[in-house]
């Protein structure tokens, strides 16, 4: 039998080692996995690579984490916002790396390395800061950019709804980065509002394929079982 | 010379949206035309976090954060609405299939170079979210922006000093004062607001700029 749930947000960080590469979901805190991210900072792993859109909003999510300054680089298009101050005075007092990536960028770099492709050519960037020195080629004579996957060892996302086998449905605009970086990671770990009994999601409807996905935690039914 | 306030600047990029377009609006100033689409028009807006038929902002207190734009505000979806992930988002504005962006720049140069990214200050934290993606996959790339800074200095350009968001990509330039389009010649003037001659707008383009009033573009 396959059983992808865990019961505790604990449970689901296990295994997650310093020095690891994570796909954090979320556009802004839309789909931002804010169980997944308060357990990683329970958890403890430091040194890590961070890979999501933003670079932290307020004091909580990704922000928090970063304030444990166990991030060593952040890998996004848009760091800067106007209440991204906890990445900010990281970046300015040089106590973080940052790589940034146009949008359309990180999500195709991550939908390759989550379908097997070794690299892809693309205009986007060509001739800007952000694609100096990197290899071009002109294709059917238009100046393309070589661009390389982002692999994660693990991705925290958010979804709506999950069955067992970690088939994902999602809400509105928080599905955002949630299924590219789902194929990305070697573990898929996902926090949703609901864990549904098998057979109940419509398979028509099922926008994350249970392939993609390692473990599953409803850490909000959890706390409401809890009391 | 009747120089036109924003809301005015958004009626007339929306005036050259055709009905049936499938269109992005950039964050800023462009943002001001989803107001200024005639209510009889079927165009479908585009955020790239997600979504095609986004409607206008809900009422207050109705927010929803799980439905936002770009900028990261509360919108509404409208009937016939789709939702997306991120790869599908870029690959409608990469694979050429947006009719049309709306974006704001810093400068836009006379080969249709735009840079509206950065900065470029010592200490400024780089951010450039989609824009480079929308700048050079939609199929028509505009700009609507003030003519001159608030310092007075030129926005269009010979060249930009600025970073480039992407290379020979903007086609046209709705600013307060006039329309243009970027050609392989050059800055052309189609439209010029009320009481403005083209000599003084030339003074007010940091490249040269031909009258093109008499030539039908579109």
């Amino acid at each position: 039998m396959i059983n992808k749930t865990v019961t505790t947000v604990e449970e689901a960080m296990s295994g997650i080692a310093d020095g690891s590469t994570i796909l954090v979901g979320g556009f802004g805190t839309a789909g931002m996995p804010f169980h997944l991210i308060d357990a990683l900072i329970a958890q403890g792993a430091k040194d890590l690579t961070i890979v999501s859109n933003n670079a932290g909003n307020g004091d909580t999510g990704l922000a928090a984490l970063l304030k444990t300054k166990r991030v060593r680089k952040i890998i996004c298009s848009f760091p800067r916002q106007t209440d991204s101050w906890v990445f900010d005075g990281l970046y300015r007092a040089g106590q973080i790396e940052l790589e940034v990536v146009p949008q359309g960028n990180l999500a195709e770099r991550m939908r390759a390395a989550g379908a097997g492709i070794g690299a892809f050519f693309c205009p986007t960037g060509y001739g800007t800061l952000l694609a100096a020195e990197r290899e071009t080629r002109v294709i059917a004579g238009r100046n393309h950019v070589l661009e390389y996957p982002i692999t994660g060892d693990f991705a925290l996302i958010k979804a709506l709804k999950a069955d067992r086998w970690g088939n994902l449905v999602y809400r509105k605009t928080a599905r955002n980065f949630g299924p590219v970086m789902a194929t990305a990671a070697k573990t898929t770990i996902v926090e949703v509002d609901e864990i549904v009994e098998l057979g109940t999601l419509d398979p028509e409807g099922v926008v994350t394929p249970g392939i993609f996905v390692q473990r599953v935690v409803a850490p909000k039914h959890l706390a409401a079982r809890a009391t | 010379m009747q120089r036109m306030n924003r809301e005015l600047m958004a009626a007339r990029v929306a005036a050259d949206i055709p009905d049936g377009s499938y269109v992005n609006l950039g964050i800023g100033l462009p943002t001001l035309v989803a107001n200024a689409l005639p209510g009889d028009l079927e165009v479908i807006l585009h955020t790239e976090n997600g979504l095609l038929g986004m409607g206008p902002a809900p009422e207050k207190g109705k927010e929803d954060w799980d439905l936002i734009n770009a900028g990261k505000q509360a919108v509404t979806a409208l009937p016939g609405a789709a939702y997306f992930h991120h790869a599908d988002s870029f690959a409608m504005m990469r694979g050429g299939h947006l009719d049309i962006c709306v974006l704001g720049a810093f400068q836009v140069s006379e080969k249709g170079d735009l840079a509206n990214w950065h900065t470029g200050a010592a200490d400024a934290i780089p951010a450039v979210g989609g824009a480079m993606d929308l700048a050079i996959g939609a199929k028509k790339t505009w700009v609507m922006m003030e003519h001159v800074t608030k310092e007075g200095q030129h926005k269009l350009v010979r060249n930009c000093t600025y970073p480039l968001t992407g290379m020979a990509c903007v086609s046209r330039i709705y600013t307060d004062i006039a329309v243009i389009d970027v050609t392989t010649n050059g800055f052309i003037a189609i439209e010029l607001v009320p009481g403005l001659e083209l000599a003084e707008l030339a003074t007010l383009t940091g490249a040269a700029i031909t009258d093109g009033r008499n030539r039908k573009t579109v």
